[in-house]
């Protein structure tokens, strides 16, 4: 599976490292880093809609406090 | 509005801002010969000895506006162009009183001063080292350095005189610093361009649909265009036409901190940031060429890894430096840049497509921590690696850095390495004094410029180098 981060200046400032960190410490835990690559682009033209994320293509709208809940239901539960 | 330091650097930027203006329009090809009378229309001439001489210089500013050149180097000189300067060093001129002191003939070592009927001084030039000593102790100045401004500008002596006695670059010694083309006071030696290289990208790019043209814009800018706010600027380059805009500090985030962990591992290195200072060190020091770090430049680092998540991007460098459109065509850096331009050219791109960058409304850069910020600056990179030390915990390797600010300093140190008695291990070599601010290819040079990427430095988000490249790992 393919996570892709935007960390364009855009979605930098909302939040996108904080957002790529937990995503780094859940697929850690959940022993999940060999069966996701997780990825940063430079902008998704989606600017106000950040930070953007998209999962192997489907594009998501995720911020600092749904990044738990966005990986419980559209990547663990999907992998 | 002071957009520019000279007027030669005025004169160049109305050449891009032409061909730029064409070339957007498709009508370049039909109109190449039609640029000269459009900046020089009437008959009286203001800059040369009449209005075809100026007309004809112009053709050639063309040519390298257009990419054009006469070698393969980035760095040309305009033969027609050249004012054959007097280059005969140091002189006396009729300021000499004739005075009793005789300070001039004390100060020099070498007896090349004597004293004709009327007491005044004459310089022997079989026997005159150009040391100045003399010219120093005159108390009317009365003796002047007549040397030429591009020889005085290139510390590398790579510049001598022609047959016609115009200016002659040596391309093999070159390394496209860009001081001449700053200095020389009739725009003589200029960069070629590759603008329209760069507007041809941008059209083809339908958009960004048929692919995307990346902007990777160097630090250097948190002190040019300041007539208008970073994030209008920002949003100006969007208005050409760019995907997007990233800041190359970003890439000196990633560098510092690979650099600072090969510094520990090799207990001595030179930095790789400077591609003058790089190409300096293995044309003229070539011993020393293993030192060089093995990390890409900052420029180079991150397009790689833009173009290793997407292979068709178009990445497009924009910064200080005429030294960069030469690295953009080493081996090693070619796969990852398209082009180089500098923000003369940006600000030529714009006004080419009446882009009022103050009128448009405030975009956002934020990639960098502060540390990648201030790689534009004379002693940010070494600042840089010290805190790449810390962060990493290799704070136990003592770093002892010899920041060397302009080629002069570069020489030095490199001259002492060679020698074994640099007290240092790490050399931070940037060509241009005061590093990239100092850069030919900005619009304005100034005292501020350092205090301005300091702040610009300080705005960022991300105060740690790991904090900002935490996402890319």
């Amino acid at each position: 599976m393919k996570v892709t981060v935007c960390i364009g200046s855009s979605c930098h400032i909302k939040g996108s490292r904080p957002v790529v960190e937990q995503l780094q410490e859940l697929i850690a835990k959940e022993n999940l880093g060999d069966r996701i690559e997780l990825g940063g682009t430079f902008c998704m033209g989606k600017c106000q809609q950040g930070v953007c994320v998209t999962v192997d293509g489907e594009f998501f709208s995720v911020s600092t406090e749904t990044v738990s809940s966005f990986f419980e239901k559209e990547i663990k539960a999907r992998v | 509005m002071q957009k520019f330091d000279t007027k030669v650097q005025l004169l160049k930027y109305k050449v891009l801002r032409e061909v730029a203006r064409h070339a957007w329009n498709d009508t370049l090809l039909d109109h190449i010969l039609d640029i000269p009378k459009t900046i020089v229309p009437g008959k009286v001439p203001t800059m040369r000895c009449c209005v075809y001489k100026e007309r004809a210089i112009l053709a050639e500013r063309v040519k390298l506006a257009m990419g054009g050149g006469n070698s393969g180097n980035i760095i040309q000189v305009i033969d027609i162009a050249c004012d054959d300067c007097p280059a005969v060093g140091y002189q006396v001129t009729d300021s000499c009183r004739g005075c009793l002191a005789h300070r001039c003939e004390d100060a020099c070592k070498r007896g090349a001063i004597s004293f004709d009927h009327r007491h005044e001084a004459h310089i022997d030039k079989t026997k005159c080292v150009e040391c100045g000593q003399c010219a120093k102790v005159c108390p009317y100045s009365a003796i002047v350095n007549r040397k030429r401004p591009c020889q005085n500008a290139c510390k590398i002596k790579a510049i001598s005189i022609n047959d016609d006695n115009a200016a002659k670059i040596d391309d093999e010694k070159c390394i496209q610093c860009g001081a001449c083309v700053y200095q020389c006071p009739f725009g003589a030696i200029s960069d070629r361009s590759f603008i329209i290289n760069v507007i041809d990208m941008l059209k083809k790019s339908e958009g960004n649909t048929k692919y995307k043209v990346y902007a990777l814009v160097a630090p250097a800018i948190g002190s040019q265009l300041n007539y208008a706010k970073l994030g209008q600027v920002i949003s100006g380059i969007k208005e050409l036409g760019f995907y997007t805009v990233v800041e190359a500090a970003l890439g000196a985030d990633m560098v510092a901190q690979a650099e600072s962990k090969e510094l520990t591992e090799k207990g001595f290195l030179t930095s790789s940031c400077c591609p003058a200072f790089v190409r300096y060190v293995k044309t003229a020091f070539p011993t020393l060429a293993p030192y060089i770090s093995h990390n890409l430049s900052p420029m180079a680092t991150l397009a790689k890894y833009i173009r290793d998540h997407e292979e068709n991007a178009k990445i497009v460098f924009i910064g200080p430096c005429t030294a960069k459109k030469a690295e953009a065509q080493l081996e090693n850096v070619k796969p990852y840049v398209d082009a180089v331009i500098t923000f003369e050219e940006l600000q030529a791109l714009l006004d080419s497509r009446e882009i009022d960058i103050t009128a448009l409304p405030e975009d956002v850069l934020d990639n960098a921590s502060y540390f990648g910020r201030i790689f534009a600056r004379s002693g940010g990179l070494s600042d840089a690696v010290a805190e790449g030390l810390k962060e990493q915990k290799l704070d136990e390797f003592e770093l002892k850095a010899c920041v060397c600010d302009g080629i002069e300093e570069c020489r030095m140190a490199l001259l002492k390495k060679n020698r074994n008695a640099l007290d240092a291990n790490f050399i931070e070599g940037m060509a241009c004094v005061n590093g990239c601010i100092g850069g030919a290819g900005n619009l304005t040079h100034g005292e501020k410029n350092k205090a301005a990427v300091d702040s610009y430095g300080r705005e960022a988000l991300e105060k740690t180098i790991l904090d900002a490249i935490a996402p890319l790992r």
